[in-house]
């Protein structure tokens, strides 16, 4: 049989499987790859009457204009400043809870807490926006008619005072987050061999002991893993926290904005099509240069985890 | 076995469990604190605010929104069906993409799977896709707009269905089966399928959490009422209140503001946008850390 008839008849015989990842591969190129080519927006004058592809080419100017305002600068600090709080705190409380989680040995109480931390990961950024707003709002808010006054505090409108964001989002965002992340180091926690810790306990090392020296040690690659991961979707942000969270108001914007809230505001409110599609592929161009980077770290400390 | 747990540890472990009961009511006071406005009268939250002690209760709210029930009913179902087709269709895409993916004998396969991992690394922004679903395909204001765009299938849940065709399904079955003459379709349909009911359930499951909680689609394409889903009623219910108190419209239309017990309506309203995940979540609790686990460390 010559090799051109082997590879005809190769291809026959996978003709089934091909027609059967059709339909999906038919969703990622339109879902997925034509937007990629849509990245040329970025360097043109949109104009709808002609077109995509048909609008006249700018070169760079959408960038020059984009990153000669104080928005950029701003949305991008605020991106990388949250993402790192985020990244911090959350890996430390995230561990707290899965080293204490893993002393509950009663499977009651350790189903009812795990219940607990994981519902406000379950719910959308919308009912979340609602209960803050029950804590905050001037009217009827918990804080302002309740918390305040009985601390002898004044009335603070916070859906108007920037410098207050940056502590509420992290709390949401740790209350919504951790019960998740916890989840994970536990499991690591739990394939931890328990041997270790019988050697330990004959050695004299008490909890703390074990904890440093076997429990965190064990737990250190997926750490790395787990933040790797996450630097390497630093550019990107939850845009229900920072949008609807705020309730997309404007004297906030100097703490609350992102580039995803950006681009969604240039977009849809200012109909600024260049600006926002600049922001767009620049967050994508640096995320993507990102991940790169962190799965190839992530391939060096553990190539099972690594996403390819 | 006396002297195997010491003081410390013992300790240790009492702290643990304190520490976590209180960390655990504090996760679930918000909602508490939402569900006691919703049933505080209207006279208590004007005077007193949201509380977790409300001094008088009232079930007006939830009869004020019995009498409006066919705007919050239609929104429920749009929302339902939303996440039964997208999570249905979801599942069909994935499994059959995934399924070739896995053959090692598939010649284009490392291809192919690179053409969906990539799309986990890089992507053309919402400005381009925002164009092409409003201009090419004109999903704007269709039920469509809030199913195909972004979330019919994801790469994650394609590796995540694949991995697990290569590894918890034998070999020598597929191949004792091609020996029988089946068919590729019936090889998917009547092994592959039955026998990775786990790893299914848990991407619908998961796949199905994302449409219902789901506002962004409907926050880009649809302005048209009749096809809000609950979390896009919940926003424009946000937004309407507020415009109505601070605006030009709030004293025109003020005794309107009165007649809605609009603090407690907010709330109540909110607490119906969760009960379906209160009912449901812990019955699926289990599968729902299985998903994650493997979701997150494995994508």
């Amino acid at each position: 049989m010559n090799s051109r008839k082997r590879t005809r008849l190769k291809l026959k015989k996978s003709l089934p499987l091909l027609l059967m990842a059709l339909p999906g591969l038919a969703y990622l190129v339109i879902n997925n790859y034509i937007p990629m080519a849509g990245i040329v927006i970025a360097f043109k004058k949109m104009d709808y009457a002609k077109g995509v592809f048909g609008s006249d080419w700018v070169g760079f100017d959408n960038f020059k204009f984009l990153f000669s305002t104080p928005d950029a600068w701003i949305m991008t600090r605020n991106t990388l400043l949250y993402n790192l709080a985020f990244i911090v705190i959350g890996t430390i409380c995230a561990l707290v809870v899965a080293l204490c989680m893993n002393e509950i040995k009663e499977r009651f109480f350790a189903k009812y807490f795990q219940g607990a931390f994981l519902l406000p990961n379950l719910i959308s950024m919308v009912v979340v926006s609602y209960i803050v707003f029950a804590f905050l709002n001037t009217d009827t808010g918990l804080l302002n008619r309740t918390v305040l006054p009985a601390l002898g505090v004044s009335e603070i409108n916070f859906y108007s005072q920037p410098q207050a964001w940056p502590l509420i989002l992290l709390i949401v965002y740790l209350w919504k987050n951790t019960g998740y992340a916890s989840v994970i180091y536990l499991a690591g926690i739990a394939s931890i061999d328990p041997t270790l810790y019988e050697a330990a306990r004959i050695d004299g090392a008490g909890k703390w002991d074990q904890i440093r020296f076997i429990t965190l040690p064990q737990l250190k690659s997926i750490i790395i893993i787990l933040t790797l991961l996450s630097v390497g979707r630093i550019m990107f942000s939850d845009f229900g926290l920072f949008y609807q969270v705020p309730m997309n108001s404007g004297p906030l914007y100097s703490t609350t904005q992102t580039i995803d809230t950006y681009v969604y505001r240039g977009l849809m409110q200012l109909g600024n099509i260049g600006m926002s599609s600049a922001a767009g592929l620049y967050q994508s161009i640096v995320g993507f240069v990102l991940v790169l980077t962190a799965n190839y770290l992530v391939k060096k400390i553990s190539p099972e985890n690594a996403m390819f | 076995m006396k002297n195997l747990y010491s003081k410390g540890e013992k300790a240790f472990a009492t702290g643990s469990g304190i520490l976590l009961a209180v960390l655990a009511v504090a996760s679930l006071l918000p909602f508490l604190l939402i569900f006691m406005a919703s049933i505080t009268s209207e006279e208590s939250l004007i005077f007193n605010g949201y509380s977790f002690t409300p001094k008088a209760f009232s079930l007006d709210a939830y009869h004020y929104m019995l009498a409006q029930s066919q705007v919050v009913l239609r929104a429920y179902g749009v929302s339902i069906f939303v996440s039964v087709v997208g999570t249905g269709a979801s599942l069909i895409l994935v499994s059959t993409l995934a399924y070739p993916l896995s053959r090692p004998d598939f010649p284009f396969r490392r291809v192919l799977t690179f053409v969906v991992v990539f799309t986990l690394l890089f992507n053309g922004g919402v400005v381009p896709s925002y164009i092409m679903w409003t201009r090419v395909f004109r999903l704007k204001n269709t039920i469509w707009a809030l199913i195909v765009p972004n979330y019919l299938m994801s790469g994650f849940s394609v590796l995540l269905v694949k991995n697990y065709f290569e590894k918890a399904i034998p070999r020598d079955l597929i191949e004792a089966a091609q020996i029988d003459g089946a068919s590729e379709f019936a090889i998917f349909f009547k092994i592959m399928l039955p026998l990775s009911v786990p790893v299914l359930a848990t991407v619908g499951m998961l796949t199905a959490l994302v449409y219902w909680n789901d506002w962004i689609n409907g926050l880009y394409y649809i302005n048209d009422p009749s096809l809000y889903g609950i979390q896009q009623l919940l926003i424009r219910i946000l937004d309407n209140i507020q415009f109505l108190k601070s605006g030009a419209a709030g004293m025109a239309l003020g005794n309107v503001v009165v007649d809605l017990p609009s603090a407690a309506v907010r709330m109540a309203l909110a607490v119906i946008g969760i009960l379906p995940i209160l009912l449901i979540f812990p019955l699926l609790q289990r599968y729902f850390i299985k998903g994650m686990v493997i979701g997150a460390v494995k994508g």
